[in-house]
């Protein structure tokens, strides 16, 4: 079944907001940032407004009610990825720094100087970042699979630089500015194949996608709360068990432990052991009811919808005069549409549609190393979700056409 | 019409008058908006008595951030450098006539954090330069 557009824009009040008088907004910057629904608002402020309290130890009501409300969340989330048990899923800040936590626990307790370290030429800077840090720590050794002038990532060279027996591949499963759906499955098939781990950044794909993170066999699998219609603040690194429970722990205190005397600790078990202080818990709740909330639409539906309006807006933005698009066809990647208006800088660009509530991101969206790679120092981007209709896609063609004019 | 897109941005962003680079400088330094990628490079011909005598900037932007680098030149050219020391947020807001929020102020101040970067000798354009 199709998506009902109107009934779903009623769950998101900020769809039908002015951003200056008369001008309704057109959010096209779902990459960045998802909108919430009423169904999360509303989770989160219940929790405050009734539950509140620390969660664990607690032994009265409220603590009851808001342990359970937490531990909930975190066996929704696990059954949305399918992992096979809720400890497998640890809560962090977000995607970004479920990355760090594998680079500073797993890889420090694993790699040793001159290990490989295979990432791809179309990571965010979460993806690359943690791992030059790790590098001038440890001295180990990064590659890169590279991106084609299409968009897609080179598999040959990849099958090369498996042959070097790197100890770890990290990719990303959907390019947050090409959008392109990179074969997730195939990739960590052969990254075992040559012995390696492998760590996959969801940040994109979980809220688009089915993601299912044993049928990919990931080992460790990274997303956000908050582009997923959740809210910011948390994010969940899965990991397989027999990984986790040999990694040392990450940040250290509160709730992660065991046992402590003056002079030493024993961690918590999973999941605990990678969540130390009191953490968000009114986000993590929040989390449950988004992942409640995708789940009812149904991801194939929203994939579905997306996948639509992708295609409509690739074909209206190639008709526009000057308009180059990065990234591959519809049919290889996610609501993202990425593009250079000839001669008008892309802030200009976003600036000049923002008069119009045409909400557009414009930048190197954090890959930087992406945008050298096709000579350009900054792109436009619109994208796309559940709740994009194909009119606001025309208004951004407007709105584009009355840049040109502007710039004429 | 968008006041931030007022004719004068337009034009000078079109048609600098000062875009390029000089060749003997005195002084020339470049640098990036880590936020955006822009770039842009200046270089200044200083007479004896350290006056500005020749002014050029290069470079790749928006059209808030290169046309307030060409109004800069325009503006520091036949002044002392001790005056071009001075200059701070608020020279540039007055010379673009625009009022900018902290995003795109960014792109505005980055031509004078190249140039008192560069007027100072510092090896990074930081944004105490222009506060």
């Amino acid at each position: 079944m199709s998506l009902n557009l109107k009934e779903i824009r009623k769950d998101f009040p900020i769809l039908d907001r002015e951003t200056r008088p008369g001008v309704r907004v057109t959010y096209l910057d779902s990459t960045a940032t998802s909108q919430k629904p009423v169904q999360v608002i509303d989770a989160m402020n219940d929790y405050y407004r009734h539950s509140n309290a620390n969660i664990h130890r607690g032994v009265h009501t409220l603590a009851e009610e808001a342990t359970s409300m937490y531990e909930g969340a975190r066996e929704k989330i696990a059954k949305f990825v399918n992992a096979s048990s809720a400890r497998e899923i640890i809560y962090t800040r977000n995607t970004t720094e479920s990355i760090n936590l594998v680079a500073y626990s797993w890889a420090r307790a694993n790699l040793k100087p001159g290990d490989l370290i295979v990432l791809t030429e179309m990571e965010h800077h979460s993806n690359l970042v943690p791992w030059h840090m790790l590098q001038a720590e440890r001295s180990i050794e990064l590659d890169f699979i590279p991106v084609t002038e299409e968009g897609l990532l080179d598999l040959e060279v990849y099958q090369s630089l498996l042959s070097r027996r790197p100890k770890l591949i990290s990719f990303t499963h959907m390019s947050n500015v090409l959008g392109t759906i990179n074969p997730a499955a195939e990739i960590i098939r052969h990254a075992h194949e040559a012995g390696a781990v492998v760590l996959v950044d969801g940040a994109q794909s979980v809220p688009h996608l089915s993601v299912d993170v044993q049928a990919l066999d990931a080992d460790f699998y990274a997303f956000s709360a908050h582009k997923m219609c959740g809210p910011t603040g948390i994010g969940v690194l899965y990991g397989k068990s027999a990984l986790l429970e040999a990694m040392p722990p990450f940040l250290g205190g509160g709730d992660m432990i065991k046992e402590v005397k003056l002079r030493s600790f024993r961690p918590n078990s999973l999941p605990h052991k990678f969540e130390a202080g009191t953490p968000a818990i009114a986000e993590a709740i929040g989390f449950g009811a988004a992942v409640d909330y995708l789940s009812t639409l149904g991801m194939d539906e929203i994939a579905a919808h997306e996948h639509a309006i992708t295609e409509y807006a690739l074909e209206r933005l190639e008709e526009i005069p000057g308009v180059k698009l990065f990234g591959p066809s519809a049919d290889k990647k996610g609501g993202v549409a990425a593009f250079t208006l000839e001669g008008i800088h892309p802030h200009d660009v976003a600036q000049i549609l923002d008069r119009d509530g045409i909400a557009v991101r414009a930048g190197h969206h954090c890959a930087q190393p992406l945008h050298e790679k096709f000579g350009i120092p900054a792109t436009s981007r619109a994208s796309f979700y559940l709740y994009t209709t194909k009119e606001e896609v025309d208004l951004l063609v407007n709105g584009l056409y009355k840049v040109k004019e502007m710039f004429g | 019409m968008d006041d931030l897109y007022r004719e004068v941005i337009i034009e000078h962003y079109k048609n600098p008058s000062y875009r390029g680079k000089l060749d003997p400088h005195d002084i020339s330094f470049a640098d990036n908006n880590p936020l955006c990628g822009d770039h842009i490079q200046i270089d200044l011909r200083i007479s004896a008595d350290g006056v500005v005598s020749e002014a050029r900037f290069d470079g790749h932007g928006c059209a808030i951030s290169q046309a307030s680098a060409d109004l800069l030149m325009e503006s520091i050219i036949g002044k002392p450098l001790e005056e071009v020391k001075k200059l701070n947020k608020e020279s540039i807001l007055e010379m673009l006539g625009i009022d900018l929020g902290p995003v795109r102020l960014k792109c505005a101040l980055l031509s004078l954090k190249v140039l008192k970067a560069g007027v100072y000798g510092l090896g990074e354009a930081g944004d105490e330069l222009v506060e």
